[in-house]
């Protein structure tokens, strides 16, 4: 491991807001993947915590679900239904780049060596991505406040 | 710290200044075996709309402060000497023209996760280290070739030659490493240029190690630390596109492809 | 195991959790979304024993993908013998305490022993 000091962008690396406007939105969904990652993981520890309180009997589940089902509680769950949905949608779109698909052919590049594999159809995937994951958060909004 | 020393550089310069602009260059300076000191310095350059932010660098290392310490060599983006930071973007200052930044303000520094030797020059030693670590040689039996056996050289299709063409133009020149956001914080990950050469070896028909590089680059802070945020494609000068070559490099060790 | 193996679990515990997760969420919408969450009900999903299985094999495969995720983005920050020993190990424990007390609370409603 090497010591040299401040050679290493760290930590700023990855949230200075600046370098997403000059990298492609592909820079953009990596970090989204790492913090949608994060909190579903959260959401997950809470949810295993929330849902054995069935073993208490009905008076703490009731009390449990008073505690949830606020208007907080709800924003909440959209917020994690958003981040499922990008989560998957952008997790899918990653594994077929990682085996190979979608990122073009290798060729002899030429002036302006635009990359291939930074291509419309990846974007595209992940716009669209984001827009499901919008819509799904309405769609659970219109459910949950019903 | 920005030190305002906004001094013009004047005409003296190699070329016929005629020109009606002027940009602001703010360097970073820092000595890191003096002190840990970092500052920016201004000056204002006169520049034409084919100056190169190399070319406006050397205007004021030429007249203003022979001390700026940058790296340079051929001044037509093949050797690789001149990658550091503009306007918070890597590239070669060789082949960034000023009018193509839409900004009188040009900021250059060095390039991110390199340690600085001074100034804008910084160290590869990383960068060669984890070049050689792929191997980047052609591994086979065939390679010695003795007289009398009748092997005169290795050869191959222009179908073979185009698999793998586009990452042979690697000049490295770190820009990809400065720019990964894996290399900011992994010290001990390899890096998008190792990978796409050693991508470049394995495609390679005449070469016969893909076994050995592929178990190289299996482990922790191999491969699998990339995450395809494409950002070393991204600022790549050469269309090497390093995000393509590490995809289907791991696209052998999904099982995908032989 | 090798790095490779892990991220091929990696992938194939998402799929998997894509899958049963998009059930999980449809059992929810046979009923109306308040009425789904009520005591008798969220009950009675756990006594058929097909769902129980589905909800097992979705604690599983989460945990297994959540854990590794988090140990990969860990291994990223920081780098060394000792540390990244600490982190896999402890991102396995930590999977391992979460499958347990997950499957606890399954075998536990669908037996009946509330």
């Amino acid at each position: 491991m090497e010591k040299e000091p401040k050679s290493r962008e760290g930590i700023k690396g990855w949230i200075n807001p600046a370098k997403y406007g000059k990298f492609g939105i592909e820079r953009f969904a990596w970090i989204l993947m790492r913090i949608t990652g994060l909190g579903l993981l959260a959401y997950f520890i809470g949810h295993i915590y929330e849902t054995s309180n069935i073993l208490n009997g009905k008076e703490v589940w009731d009390e449990m679900l008073a505690m949830t089902q606020t208007t907080e509680g709800h924003i909440f769950l959209a917020l994690v239904i958003g981040m499922c949905v990008f989560h998957t949608g952008n997790g899918i779109r990653l594994m077929l780049v990682q085996m190979g698909y979608g990122i073009g052919k290798a060729q002899r590049p030429d002036y302006p060596y635009k990359p291939q594999s930074l291509n419309m159809k990846g974007k595209a995937c992940i716009y669209a991505t984001i827009g499901i994951a919008a819509l799904a958060m309405w769609y659970g909004i219109t459910v949950m406040f019903g | 710290m920005a030190s305002v020393s906004q001094k013009v550089s004047e005409e003296k310069s190699q070329t016929i200044v005629s020109s009606t602009k002027s940009v602001t260059l703010r360097i970073k300076r820092s000595n890191p075996k003096i002190n840990s000191e970092e500052k920016f310095d201004e000056f204002i350059v006169p520049v034409e709309s084919w100056t190169t932010v190399l070319d406006a660098l050397l205007d004021v290392k030429s007249h203003l402060d022979h001390s700026i310490g940058v790296r340079y060599s051929c001044r037509q983006a093949s050797c690789g000497s001149c990658g550091m930071k503009i306007n918070g973007k890597p590239a070669l200052a060789c082949f960034t023209k000023i009018s193509e930044l839409d900004s009188n303000n040009i900021t250059v520094e060095p390039m991110d996760n390199f340690p600085v030797v001074r100034d804008l020059a910084v160290n590869f030693t990383r960068l060669i280290s984890n070049h050689k670590k792929i191997m980047p040689y052609i591994v086979s039996n065939d390679s010695e070739v003795t007289p009398g056996d009748g092997v005169k050289e290795l050869l191959q299709t222009p179908a073979d030659v185009e698999k793998y063409i586009q990452f042979s133009s690697c000049i490295k020149c770190g820009l990809c490493n400065s720019a990964c956001p894996t290399m900011a914080m992994d010290t001990s990950f390899v890096g998008p240029q190792a990978l796409a050469q050693a991508y470049r070896y394995i495609a390679d028909p005449r070469d016969k190690g893909k076994k050995t590089r592929l178990k190289i680059i299996d482990e922790s802070h191999g491969i699998w630390r990339c995450h395809a945020a494409g950002s070393c494609s991204q600022v790549c000068p050469k269309g090497v596109d390093p995000a393509m070559g590490i995809q289907l490099l791991r696209s052998y060790l999904l099982g995908i492809r032989d | 195991m090798k790095e490779s193996v892990i991220m091929k679990i990696h992938y194939g515990t998402a799929l998997g959790a894509v899958f049963l997760t998009v059930i999980h969420i449809l059992m929810r919408m046979t009923q109306d979304f308040h009425q789904s969450l009520e005591y008798e009900n969220v009950l009675a999903n756990y006594e058929m024993i097909g769902y129980a299985i589905l909800l097992e094999l979705l604690l599983i495969l989460i945990s297994i993908h959540g854990f590794n995720g988090l140990r990969v983005i860990l291994l990223e920050v920081n780098q060394g013998q000792t540390y990244e020993k600490v982190v896999s190990y402890g991102c396995v424990a930590a999977m391992a305490i979460l499958i347990a007390y997950g499957t606890r609370t399954i075998l536990m409603a669908s037996l009946g022993m509330v």
